[in-house]
């Protein structure tokens, strides 16, 4: 099937020549003019519908409709909910990702991602820390407190220094940070590191204010997961220009919503191939265990998409240990095993451990049926209960179910059986 | 009666330290290295775990 090869070589090429930059954050509305109409919530994860949603996303929603003010508190937020107030959608649907629950509301800033190659933009809100966070599905004071002060005060700041920047280069820090010990999700401590190294001259040269330059660099240099978002917003510029290659076995997006895990297939369009959504097993803060464990959950594996996360573990021998992975030693047999299902690798983002090699680039529907191996990926773990936030970090694998579905469609398709 | 060209190779076969690599079951390798004989297990499964219809697609895919 050479037209299958084919295909999947401009998927690839598409992906490789991404030249994703963060060039501004601005209002969701703005960026996404249907967040306008009709109380539109955008989710992680392919669509789903209120009853089926996870604790977590339904505590998110109760938040995020307080937050738009929608709802007189969470109560009335999830009554409101469960009698079809709110229109939910998938980011996915509207150029956008976000981790974990993903919540993206008109008022939600969201930083902008620019693929200079393409032309395309992609959104993703700004990371809020760890713990007791919304995207977690926390929603209580100091969780709509802290993004209020995000929308008012970190947003606008960032907006005007990344305007005066003329933008930063998100391939290079990617690059950079692999050889630093960053997968790029559950490690990007080098990665926020140099983005603030890079953004913070501009923010001191555009503030007005003493205190919120001091708060606004405090949030971002204290919070070592702040590039996830970042990261996940170039994962969707580089991975859209690649959607719609007719005959093209290539993954374009993997997201799960707490309930179902869905992938999209290039030559597929846009359909969702999903399966129930696997439990992480991993490492639980103190006080915590996989009882208290929420499935998997997110928009984040668009880093998986692109090559990083699970896929670059060889990279971050660190974040093996994190995620209870197994030994340092171990890191590199998981980026081994992702070649395996990968088209290509990347030669601009190498692992310097693994004498250099690019990280697996490309997953192809036809190489996972095939072996056997389903992607990796390296995930933060949510309570099952709505609004108290992470309790966790591990690693999943990607249900075997959509590959093989997909498989199915797509020899529909191309007229084989 | 002579023997075969076969026989021959085969006795020559066992006459040397053998390097032996096994295919599928592990079991094959776990009695040879009981045996203390030098073994490599081939991590190897049949296309998508054996199902005839997944693996017949896959051919057909140019997988």
């Amino acid at each position: 099937m050479e037209c299958i090869e084919q295909a999947n070589q401009r998927a690839v090429d598409t992906m490789l020549a991404g030249d994703p930059v963060l060039v501004d954050v601005i209002p969701a509305v703005d960026a996404i003019p249907e967040l306008a109409e009709d109380k539109l919530i955008l989710h992680a994860g392919p669509p789903i519908e209120w009853e089926r949603m996870c604790g977590p996303m339904q505590g998110a929603i109760a938040g995020i409709a307080v937050f738009e003010g929608w709802a007189q508190n969470l109560n009335d937020a999830m009554s409101q909910a469960a009698a079809g107030a709110f229109n939910f959608q998938p980011n996915h649907h509207y150029n956008a990702v976000g981790p974990m629950t993903g919540m993206t509301t008109r008022s939600v800033p969201v930083m902008v991602a620019l693929n200079r190659s393409s032309g395309n933009s992609a959104y993703c809100a700004i990371n809020e820390g760890l713990g007791k966070v919304m995207r977690f599905g926390g929603n209580d004071e100091s969780v709509l407190k802290r993004l209020h002060w995000l929308k008012d005060s970190l947003a606008p700041l960032m907006s005007d220094a990344l305007k005066l920047s003329g933008g930063i280069n998100l391939k290079n820090i990617v690059a950079r940070g692999l050889t630093m010990g960053d997968e790029m999700h559950q490690r990007n401590v080098a990665c926020s590191g140099l983005l603030l190294r890079e953004l913070s001259p501009y923010m001191a040269a555009v503030s007005t204010s003493k205190e919120l330059l001091t708060g606004s660099l405090k949030f971002m240099g204290g919070n070592d997961q702040f590039f996830l978002n970042v990261g996940m917003a170039a994962g969707k510029a580089i991975m859209d220009p690649a959607r719609n290659i007719e005959h093209s076995t290539i993954v374009t997006a993997m997201s799960r919503n707490g309930t179902d895990f869905g992938i999209r297939v290039s030559g597929l369009g846009d359909t969702w191939f999903t399966a129930p959504v696997e439990m992480p097993e991993g490492l639980y803060f103190p006080g915590y265990s996989e009882d208290d464990a929420n499935p998997d959950m997110g928009d984040s594996t668009i880093v998986e998409t692109i090559g990083l996360g699970g896929f670059a573990m060889g990279a971050s021998p660190a974040v093996a240990g994190f995620v209870g992975a197994g030994a340092a030693s171990d890191a590199a047999i998981f980026t081994k095993d992702m070649s395996e299902i990968c088209y290509s690798q990347n030669p601009e983002w190498t692992i310097p451990a693994m004498d250099y090699i690019g990280v697996p680039t490309g997953i192809d529907i036809r190489r996972v049926v095939e072996i056997g191996v389903t992607p990796t990926i390296n995930t933060g773990i949510a309570h099952k209960k709505p609004g108290i936030g992470q309790v966790g970090a591990g690693v999943v694998r990607a249900p075997m179910q959509c590959f093989t579905d997909a498989l199915h469609a797509f020899a529909d398709q191309e007229g084989v059986s | 009666m002579e023997k075969s060209r076969l026989d021959s190779d085969a006795e020559m076969l066992f006459e040397q330290p053998l390097d032996i690599l096994t295919i599928g079951l592990d079991g094959f390798a776990d009695d040879l290295s009981k045996l203390e004989v030098a073994v490599t297990q081939l991590d190897w499964r049949p296309p998508a775990d054996g199902d005839p219809v997944l693996a017949d697609l896959l051919s057909k895919l140019g997988s």
